[in-house]
Order: C-alpha cells, then structure tokens, then sequence
C-alpha cells in the first residue's frame, strides 16, 4: 500500500511537471462546455424546459473516448520507450503496486478535471431547480466510467512501447464497448450466436450502463459491471508487465 | 554474495546467455567484460530480476530472485544500461521517490539524498530537471539512485559510460571507497578500468563464460607479458635475425622504424626473462639503446585473442 501510494504520487506530480494537464483540462472544460451548450441544447433542453445536466453527461462517453486514452497511452508505453521501466521494475515493489499506482494516478487526475465541471451544477441550480441527487449520480457515474477507460487504456499501454498504437488501440477498444448495445457491435454476433451471448455482449455496453446511473438509479449491478471490468483489465495489465518486461 | 548457477536466456531463437555461473563475495569489485552483445547486460538484468531466467538460477544473499524478488531487489543498487530516469522530474524529486520507494525512513531520507549528491558531485543540478542535463550528469544521478539506500550489493552497467576523464577518475575513486563494505558488479568495455577498480575481471562473449580471474592474470595470458620492448639507433649492427639468437628470445617483431630508431618486441619462450641477456648483448655490440622495458601484457590483446576465436 505504502509503496502504491509513492507510486501515485509521482506519477500524479508528473502530469503537472510537464504541460500536459493544463492541455487536457482546458481541452476537456472546453469541449465539455461547447457540447453542452451548443450541440446538447442546453438551454431550451430535450425534456421541456427541466434544469438536468442530461445534456453533459451525455457527451461524456464520447469526450473520454478520445481524451482519456491520450492521458492513458503513456502509462506504461513511455516507460518502455525510454527505459525506465526496468529502474521501476527493479525497486522493490510489486507490478500490482506499480500498476495501481500509475492507474489511481490517472484516474484521480480524471477526478480532477471532472470536479472542475462543478461550476455546470452551480449554473443549473442558479438557473433552476435541478434534481441534485440525480446530478450527482451523474458524476458518479461518469467517474466510474472514467475509471474503465483508464484501464482499458493501461492495459495497452502496457503491451506496446509505442504511444500512438496504445492511444489507437485503446480508442478502437473502449469504442467497442460503449457501442457493445448497438448494431455496429451486436450484428457480428447476432448472426452465429445464441441469443445469451448476444445479451451478454450488449450488457457490456458502457452507454447503457453509464445511462441507467445518469437517469438517478444507481444499481448495485452497474456498479459492479465498471468495477469487474476495470479489475479485470488491470490483472491482465499486471500479467502482460510480468510476462514481458523487457521488449 | 551474488551466486549465479548455469544461468541462461534464451530470446526466441537467440541464446543470449549460456550456462554462465560465477560468485561474487563482500569487498570483491567483479568487472564484467565482453564486446558488445556479448550477454553482460542480459545477466544483470537477470540477476536484479528485471529479466525472468530461461533456466538457472540466480542468489543474492541466499535469497532467490526467483522465489524472493523483493527480498533481492532491496538489497541491491542497480544502474541500468544508459541510466534511464523520469525526465520530467529533477535529481532531486528523483532521489527523494526512490528513498521513499526503498523504504529509507522519513527522518533520514535527506541525510541519505545529502550524503549519495556529495559522493556523485551533482550538487549543482538538483532542481534542473533531468531531460536538460548533460550525459555525464544524468549519469552520475543514475549512480545516486543506485546508492541512496546504501546497497550491500551493486550492480552497476557501465557506470562511467559518457563521462569525461575526470569524472571517470572520480566514479573509480567512489567506487574503490565502498569496495571494502560491499559486493560490486560493474560492466565496462573500458579495459584500462580493470585494473585500475577490479579485483576480479569476468570475460563472456557470446554469451558464455571465456574467462573469471584476476586482472594481473588476465594479463598474463597475454602474448606480450614479459616481452621486452627495444628501442635502438639504426645501423648498429642489430636486426631481427640477431636479436632472434638471444638466448630465451622465442621471436621477434619490428614494431616501428622512424627518425633514425628501430623499435623492436621480443617475445621470451615459456615466460623466461630476456632482459638481462638483451641488455648484456646491446652492451657488448654498443648499441645506443634508447628504450627498453618489460611489458605487463595487455587486456585488449587478451580481449581480442579470447572473443574472436573462441577460445
């Protein structure tokens, strides 16, 4: 635990060493605040003049699924990359220490970004009277869902020294996800498989379980489904450093 | 210390180590050598456990790296081939996080940082960040995370890669000060280095062990231990053809012809000394003699005449 903790902290220190999370905060608040307001309909709403910030939780899928990756891609490639990895590997810690670490960094700085958000829920109770134990499901929700990107994300960051690979193969990955309800995904399976796999593959679907959590429902079920996947992502992270370290 | 048994590593087809097995005791400065490719790096890697063993096995401190990793891993200092560190961080945050990963308690982590930045000279760049130091300097900070947690065991892949003399001169001196209390595994391809910090020189080439001994007998192994080197004025009288007859001279090479000298080498047969029926010959046939002396033998012959046949 202490050394997860050490691990975490210089890895959340490096993201405020260099640019890049100023970069991705004002990318992030930035987009997040034009899709609401412009392309979500914010102000004249989809369900009749109701203050919700349904308008930009909903975007957030599609926000994480090319800006997390961006945050993620570097996890484990650059260490490979540039050779740190074997000075990390060779301190006397667990790759499960070393994998948490970098992961909770990561994903406490997506905490971050997102709680720079607050201001939306400020804007809608000034603006009206929103159901706040819906909104903060939201960003329950959304930061679970967060979390799931993140260990896609580390994940192949961990098989490839290369940045771009990671940052691609963890957008086609997490896009599979988020459309695992919708034809694009179901049709490759409908056509040979029994119906359970089908339903089992469309209860993947982050939208679908990311969407029950924002309508104010937190189910125990879809808590689960974020927390089994991101655990099951980072066992597979922790076995894929074991195996090959070195190339 | 360390004990390494029939270590191997196989990478698909390549077998970049074969069944090398050596042991290294506290107060030993082991120098590992061989030409590039040659295995040093991928034993070290196996033995600070960041490579897993296709078979074999490696010890430090009767702890498996294998069974006990982290055991291993806390009892060594370990720079790595080209000293990789975080560049986004200063030597500074960079010894402070290996400190607290190493687990050197709180209260006496700046002492540790205070004591390794002194012995590696890098007083002066500490809150740089890493990316814009010179080789040599990164180097040296490579050194420091290696010391901070002051390791019995050492293992350092080419610590004085990149520096320039004076600061290899300084890297020897440090490394010669902790011999006494620790086990040191370094690797170089720097020969003159052998002699100057190791007590004992490891030759691998192709991945298996050619050589374990000392350097003075490394030394002898070479063709040119004993040999007398000569330097004459020409015309004296003296060529190959004499010089061959000199009792104990088993052959003789010219070596140089310029600015009216000729410098020869000669070799003795079965080690005997030729200095003193040389130098009566030159005495009695008056030969200006300009220069002569014993040769030690030399570690880059040995290096070549071990790693290119096969020896």
């Amino acid at each position: 635990m202490r050394n997860t903790i050490t691990i975490f902290k210089r890895e959340l220190k490096s993201y405020f060493a260099t640019p890049v999370a100023y970069v991705f905060i004002i990318a992030f608040l930035f987009l997040a605040g034009g899709f609401t307001f412009y392309l979500g309909n914010f102000y004249t709403g989809t369900e009749q003049d109701q203050a919700t910030l349904q308008s930009f939780f909903g975007f957030h899928p599609w926000l994480y699924l090319f800006l997390l990756p961006a945050i993620s891609m570097r996890l484990w490639s650059e260490e490979r990359r540039v050779g740190t990895i074997e000075l990390l590997m060779t301190l006397p810690i667990t790759t499960m220490q070393a994998v948490m670490g970098k992961f909770l960094a990561a994903w406490f700085f997506a905490g971050i970004v997102l709680s720079l958000t607050l201001p939306f829920w400020f804007t809608v109770n000034y603006l009206g009277e929103p159901d706040n134990g819906v909104i903060l499901a939201g960003f329950i929700g959304s930061f679970l869902m967060s979390g799931a990107y993140l260990a896609i994300g580390s994940f192949f960051s961990a098989v490839t020294r290369n940045q771009i690979i990671a940052f691609v193969t963890s957008i086609v990955a997490c896009l599979l996800f988020i459309l695992a309800g919708f034809p694009l995904v179901t049709d490759a399976v409908s056509g040979w498989a029994p119906a359970s796999v089908l339903d089992t593959v469309r209860s993947f679907s982050f939208l679908t379980h990311f969407n029950n959590i924002t309508r104010g429902l937190i189910d125990l079920r879809d808590l689960i489904f974020f927390g089994t996947l991101m655990a099951c992502f980072l066992l597979a992270n922790v076995l894929v450093i074991d195996v090959k370290k070195a190339d | 210390m360390i004990e390494i048994r029939n270590l191997t590593k196989h990478f698909g087809n390549l077998t970049a180590v074969k069944d090398v097995s050596f042991s290294a005791r506290k107060g030993e400065v082991l120098g590992f050598l061989g030409p590039n490719g040659a295995g040093k790096s991928t034993t070290m890697k196996m033995v600070t456990g960041f490579l897993t063993p296709s078979s074999g096995t490696a010890m430090v401190d009767g702890f498996d790296v294998q069974k006990d990793p982290l055991q291993v891993k806390s009892r060594i200092g370990y720079l790595p081939e080209g000293a990789p560190l975080y560049g986004d961080m200063t030597p500074l945050s960079m010894l402070k996080f290996v400190a607290e990963v190493r687990g050197i308690p709180a209260g006496e982590r700046n002492g540790r940082i205070a004591d390794v930045v002194g012995k590696v000279h890098i007083e002066g760049v500490l809150d740089q960040r890493i990316d814009t130091l010179s080789k040599g300097f990164k180097r040296r900070v490579g050194l420091a995370q290696a010391l901070v947690h002051d390791p019995e065991v050492l293992i350092l892949d080419e610590p004085t890669d990149g520096l320039d003399p004076n600061q290899k001169h300084d890297v020897r001196q440090l490394i010669r000060e902790m011999a006494q209390e620790k086990c040191i595994v370094l690797s170089t391809h720097i020969l003159e280095e052998v002699p100057a910090v190791c007590t004992r020189a490891i030759l691998i080439a192709d991945g298996a062990l050619k050589f374990d001994g000392t350097p003075l007998e490394m030394q002898l192994m070479s063709r040119r231990h004993n040999a007398v080197a000569l330097t004459v004025r020409a015309g004296g009288g003296h060529d190959i053809a004499a010089l061959s007859r000199i009792e104990g001279v088993d052959a003789v090479d010219q070596v140089d012809a310029a600015n009216g000298f000729e410098s020869f080498l000669l070799y003795p047969k079965d080690d005997v000394a030729i200095l003193a029926p040389l130098s009566r010959v030159a005495h009695e046939n008056n030969w200006e003699v300009e220069h002569l002396s014993v040769e030690k033998g030399r570690l880059d012959e040995v290096f070549r005449q071990i790693t290119s046949t096969g020896a």
